[in-house]
């Protein structure tokens, strides 16, 4: 056995930045805040490593038991954390990008009011991440999986003014939950059929059950699970969130909208991939949600003129293609895609943050253009996630959409297809955001200046991971179900698939470089339809109509006014007026007399002991 | 003397001497009141040794005969059951004592005298072994609701008496008449001797009895459709009495659902689950969205209160392990964060004078650790893992899935709308702009109120963490209870 890690230790340190900088943050200087909130997401990191190498190759998963959290009959549930290769994975993406972007927001929130506040959430963020991942039974999953929507929550209404970032807020919150509302089912159903919520205990027994070739057990544990996913990682119907969180500071954006606690819904797929093995119509389920949502999500994309809202549509789309792995078996391309998008990704938001900041809080892209002189830096790393995510060959975007496309293509040659689209999509948008920022003439009043180097700095090593990362994250990402597709040569697959990205590049340069306004011109011949997508398919208000409105207008004239008021109240208020005529109860009451309160029980009483004795036949 | 009995005499001694303050001693009362109550506290305390050493029989037991015809005896005791009411109820009664510490002003020795007579009957109940010394003590809890409600209440408080008399005597004549039976046919008010006897009875007789005794405790809970006098009595009550109302008053109905309905009647309880379970279903939906409405603070925490407590219900219901120690956690730590929330809302109301969330905004920039402590109490209340909350309700739904799963899918939805009402309330008084009259009246904590709330929050916290010093007497309690409904021990002494 190998000598304890003291695992606990990786979540613990951001905790304790959180409780200090939470309770004593005020009165510290701007430079004790930050160095708390760095070094302590650091100290994890460095834990992190530590700990990998001590337990080197990791062929059997390590594991720690702290204490019994809750016991109940044969429940036993511990707060135990384990650690294998897709934690190990997982652990160096949530720390490693998680201390570059802590370091960024120290430039970005300088001028920000609540700054101690601000690092405070994010230690407190990294905390309930890092027992998500490093959990070893899904209750203790659950409490990271809540946790981290609360941080995003606290986060996205960071704001305290703007009322759209409290709603904002509010909502991810809410729609979140009712992803948690189907991964509480699961666990409830994973209790009822193995009689433990412990992975080891429950993969083993799951890993003897046949695969259900009809809806059982298993494949509704796995869509209860993926219920979860689809909240926690935006995918339809439950994304409408995400897009309206990019309410909160951008490094937030970054770190949990983008590069982390979104990926969770994917992680937790992964990680009970051999559950969803054992139920293909779930596998089904999740490959056309998948590739639903990285679908509408890219088209929306293409018509957004807020920088953020590209790149959160962007997201989504992109978590659509990790389901899309995972729905083929292609479980280790989706976490492979889960780093490697973090890299680049991180840049992107990471780089607009830089744009927002140079320009004094502009979004819109209309307002920007020729900057990449302006902000070189800034420019330059945002290239290569450009590259990184257009899947432009050698980057490690391409790689790991190379893997999940020919997953995809192994299960299914329509949805290739539609996935190669897609991809293209994703080129075109990408880079007409880059047209529009970067290049033609500057549009804006504001003077822009480039971000100090705590920002760029981060920039410059995640724009290296979006290049080369994949190349060094590819012989950590675990290989977890038979895997599909290896051994033949792909490389036809290959080149359509970097056909689809530079075609894409070529096109956005067609009509955002050389033929600006033609664009306009094909929005308005498209009409109603781009109007449509524009407005985001008006999936909000579809919602808003069908579930909101009924429910407050229900719930105000025909629970509470009517049910309650009316009916319920008209009755005992009915038997009051009698009562009282009868007795005077009225009077009783108001002065408080006791006397007659009492004789009015005991008569009923009375009366009510003879009618039992009726009722019941008087026998004895 | 046995500190059990030393714990029940302490507030009724307290009681006794606030009455006999004379009117320029009146502010002495309430010092009296807040000493009595923390000693009735320490007292609790102490038992706790005892009586985790052995939770499943009842601890610290005093049999003495009272009335000889009828035969009603003196006769307390605790187990690990009732051990974590009585702790709960010594623990709010302070706080609520210090909360009203400045703002009564009329008749304070009176006010004071109350509180301590309620913290004198619920404890009583909590811990009667003999169904009349029960009765007696139900009782002894109402009346100060009334004087409290009717003397220092605030809006509507007549109409919200009556409403308040009305549905509890109807509770009280029902439960009386039931008792009084059991007593013709058993010939005991024994509550260990009933539990065993009541088996023996005709199946009407116990259908009935089934039936008063469940009519009483869900008027007291309350349950759909009994529970419309709450939202007015929570409402008209002053604010640390309701604090009472809701954290321990409501813990009589379930408390007495678990003890006597399921324990002297455990085949018609189990024959009527999938009935009240409905209705704890109801409540749970019914009760949260209703308070998504609600434009006033405290009708809003009074509906959530419903919806919360129709979880217990619930789980009590469920007739599994799971059920019943979520049910019996979640007692407590409903007690605590909704006594929490209450207390919150004082202060609150204490600043701006008023309770229409409407009249806030903006009050976390003003007031930042008030925001921060109101925080953890929502996520309390909302049952965010690692508080208190999380573990009673997520052991409720897991029993309620054993039992049938479609209760569990049912029931989940409240969990989905606890954060829709709660947020959006959050939001609304603490987001936002300042609201006008907020920013010139709204001081953060004072030392008095942090004292009064960090108590509750560390409650929350370690109980939703350090689950297993709680749990454990709990689940051995109820897994007597378990062990008796399976029978063989109360069918062998009927025969």
């Amino acid at each position: 056995m190998t000598e304890s890690q003291s695992l606990w230790l990786i979540p613990i340190l951001p905790l304790l930045g959180a409780a200090v900088n939470g309770l004593f943050g005020r009165r510290l200087p701007k430079f004790a805040v930050s160095a708390i909130a760095i070094l302590t997401v650091l100290g994890s990191f460095l834990w992190v490593i530590k700990s990998l190498s001590a337990l080197g190759e990791l062929d059997v998963p390590y594991s720690e038991h702290y204490f019994t959290w809750i016991k109940s009959g044969s429940l036993d549930i511990g707060v135990d954390f384990m650690i294998d290769r897709l934690t190990r994975i997982m652990l160096l993406i949530v720390t490693g990008v998680g201390l570059l972007i802590h370091i960024y927001a120290v430039g970005y929130m300088d001028h920000e009011e609540g700054f101690a506040r601000f690092f405070s959430y994010l230690n407190l963020f990294m905390f309930f991440m890092l027992t998500l991942v490093l959990a070893k039974n899904f209750l203790l999953v659950f409490v990271g999986w809540e946790g981290v929507g609360l941080a995003s929550y606290l986060l996205i209404g960071f704001y305290l003014k703007e009322k759209f970032a409290g709603d904002a807020g509010k909502k991810a919150f809410i729609v979140n939950r009712i992803g948690d509302f189907g991964f509480s089912l699961a666990m409830f159903l994973i209790v009822i059929t193995f009689g433990s919520l412990d992975f080891t205990k429950v993969f083993e027994a799951a890993a003897k059950m046949p695969v259900e070739t009809q809806a059982g057990t298993l494949t509704a544990i796995a869509l209860l699970l993926f219920v979860g996913a689809c909240g926690k990682s935006a995918q339809m119907p439950l994304y409408v969130w995400l897009p309206d969180a990019m309410a909160g500071p951008t490094p937030v954006s970054a770190l949990i909208h983008a590069a982390t606690m979104v990926t969770a819904g994917v992680y937790i797929v992964a990680r009970t991939s051999i559950i969803f093995d054992r139920a293909p119509l779930a596998l089904d389920v999740v490959s056309y949600i998948g590739l639903l949502t990285a679908v509408v999500a890219a088209t929306i994309g293409v018509t957004q003129y807020d920088i953020k809202k590209v790149f959160a549509y962007s997201t989504v789309s992109q978590l659509g293609f990790m389901f899309m792995a995972c729905g083929a078996k292609a479980y280790s391309a989706g976490i492979f895609h889960v780093a490697t998008h973090a890299f680049f990704k991180a840049v992107l938001f990471l780089g607009a943050g830089s744009v927002i900041h140079a320009l004094h809080g502009e979004q819109d892209m209309r307002k920007m253009g020729g900057l990449r002189s302006k902000i070189p830096y800034t420019f330059w790393t945002m290239v290569c996630a450009w590259l990184a995510i257009s899947g432009v060959p050698t980057t490690s975007g391409a790689l790991s959409k190379d893997e999940i496309l020919i997953a995809v293509y192994s299960k299914s040659e329509w949805m290739f297809w539609v996935g190669v689209a897609t991809a293209g999509v994703t080129a075109f948008y990408v880079s007409r955001a880059m047209f529009m920022t970067f290049f033609g003439d500057y549009r804006g009043k504001e003077h822009p200046h480039e971000s100090p180097a705590t920002m760029w700095a981060p920039l410059v090593v995640l724009a290296f991971l979006s290049l080369a990362g994949g190349y060094l994250v590819r012989d950590l990402v675990p290989t977890l179900s038979p895997e599909v597709g290896h051994g033949t040569d792909h490389s036809s697959l290959e080149l359509i698939i970097a056909g689809a990205g530079i075609a894409g590049i070529a096109l956005a340069a067609f009509f955002y470089l050389m033929n600006r306004g033609l664009s306009q011109s094909v929005a308005r011949a498209l009409g109603p339809v781009y109007r449509l997508v524009y407005d985001k398919y008006r999936v909000d208000e579809f919602y808003d109509a069908l579930l909101v409105r009924p429910i407050q207008a229900g719930s105000a004239s025909v629970l509470w006014k009517g049910i309650d008021n009316f009916i319920i109240d008209g009755v005992v208020n009915g038997v009051g007026r009698t009562a009282s005529a009868l007795g005077g109860i009225l009077r009783t009451c108001q002065s408080g007399h006791i006397p007659s309160y009492a004789a009015w029980i005991a008569w009923g009483a009375a009366a009510a002991v003879i009618g039992f004795q009726i009722v019941s036949g008087g026998n004895r | 003397m046995n500190p059990l009995n030393l714990m029940l005499v302490v507030p009724l001694i307290g009681f006794l001497l606030c009455v006999l303050a004379s009117k320029e001693r009146a502010l002495l009362a309430r010092s009296i009141a807040l000493a009595a109550s923390v000693l009735a506290f320490v007292i609790a305390l102490s038992m706790i040794g005892p009586v985790v050493a052995m939770p499943t029989g009842f601890q610290f037991q005093s049999d003495v005969p009272w009335i000889t015809t009828p035969i009603i005896h003196y006769h307390v005791g605790v187990d690990g059951f009732s051990l974590w009411m009585v702790l709960l109820t010594t623990l709010l009664t302070p706080l609520s004592i210090l909360a009203s510490w400045n703002t009564v002003r009329e008749r304070l020795n009176l006010y004071f005298a109350f509180l301590l007579l309620l913290e004198f009957g619920v404890l009583g109940v909590f811990v009667s072994l003999d169904m009349f010394l029960y009765y007696v003590f139900w009782e002894v809890s109402i009346v100060p609701v009334l004087f409290l409600v009717g003397m220092w209440g605030t809006e509507k408080r007549s109409a919200a008496a009556v409403k308040f008399f009305l549905y509890t005597m109807t509770g009280s004549v029902l439960m009386l008449a039931g008792i009084i039976y059991l007593y013709t046919k058993t010939n005991t008010f024994d509550f260990t001797r009933l539990a065993l006897l009541a088996h023996s009875l005709p199946a009407e007789a116990r259908w009935l009895m089934f039936l008063a005794f469940f009519f009483a405790f869900a008027i007291k809970t309350p349950l759909f459709p009994l529970h419309t006098w709450l939202p007015d009595t929570y409402a008209a009550a002053p604010t640390p009495v309701t604090v009472m109302l809701a954290g321990v008053l409501s813990k009589m109905g379930t408390y007495s659902l678990l003890r006597f309905c399921v324990g002297l009647f455990p085949e018609e309880a189990q024959h009527a689950a999938p009935w009240v379970a409905a209705l704890a279903g109801i409540s749970i939906i019914y009760g949260a969205l209703v308070a998504i409405v609600q434009p006033n603070m405290k009708r809003l925490v009074a509906y959530s209160s419903v919806s919360h407590l129709g979880f217990v219900v619930l789980g009590i219901f469920c007739f599994n392990r799971w059920g019943f120690d979520g049910a019996v956690y979640q007692m407590v730590n409903h007690g605590i964060s909704t006594g929490a929330l209450f207390l919150l809302v004082w202060f609150l109301e204490e600043r701006r004078q008023s309770l229409e969330i409407a009249d806030y905004g903006g009050v976390a920039r003003v007031a930042p650790w008030l925001a921060t402590a109101f925080m953890v109490t929502t996520l309390g209340s909302i049952g965010l893992p690692m508080l208190g909350n999380f573990v009673g309700e997520f052991l409720i739904l897991q029993g309620a899935a054993k039992a049938s799963f479609a209760w569990a899918v049912f029931a989940s939805v409240g969990v989905i709308l606890s954060a829709v009402y709660m947020l959006w309330f959050y939001q609304r008084v603490f987001f936002g702009e300042i609201a006008e009259g907020v920013a010139a009246r709204m001081p953060d904590l004072s030392l008095r109120e942090c004292a009064v709330i960090l108590p509750l929050i560390i409650l929350m916290i370690w109980f939703g963490i350090s689950t297993s010093g709680m749990m454990e007497p709990i689940s051995a309690a109820n897994g007597a209870l378990l062990n008796l409904l399976e029978g063989p021990a109360r069918v062998a002494v009927v025969k």
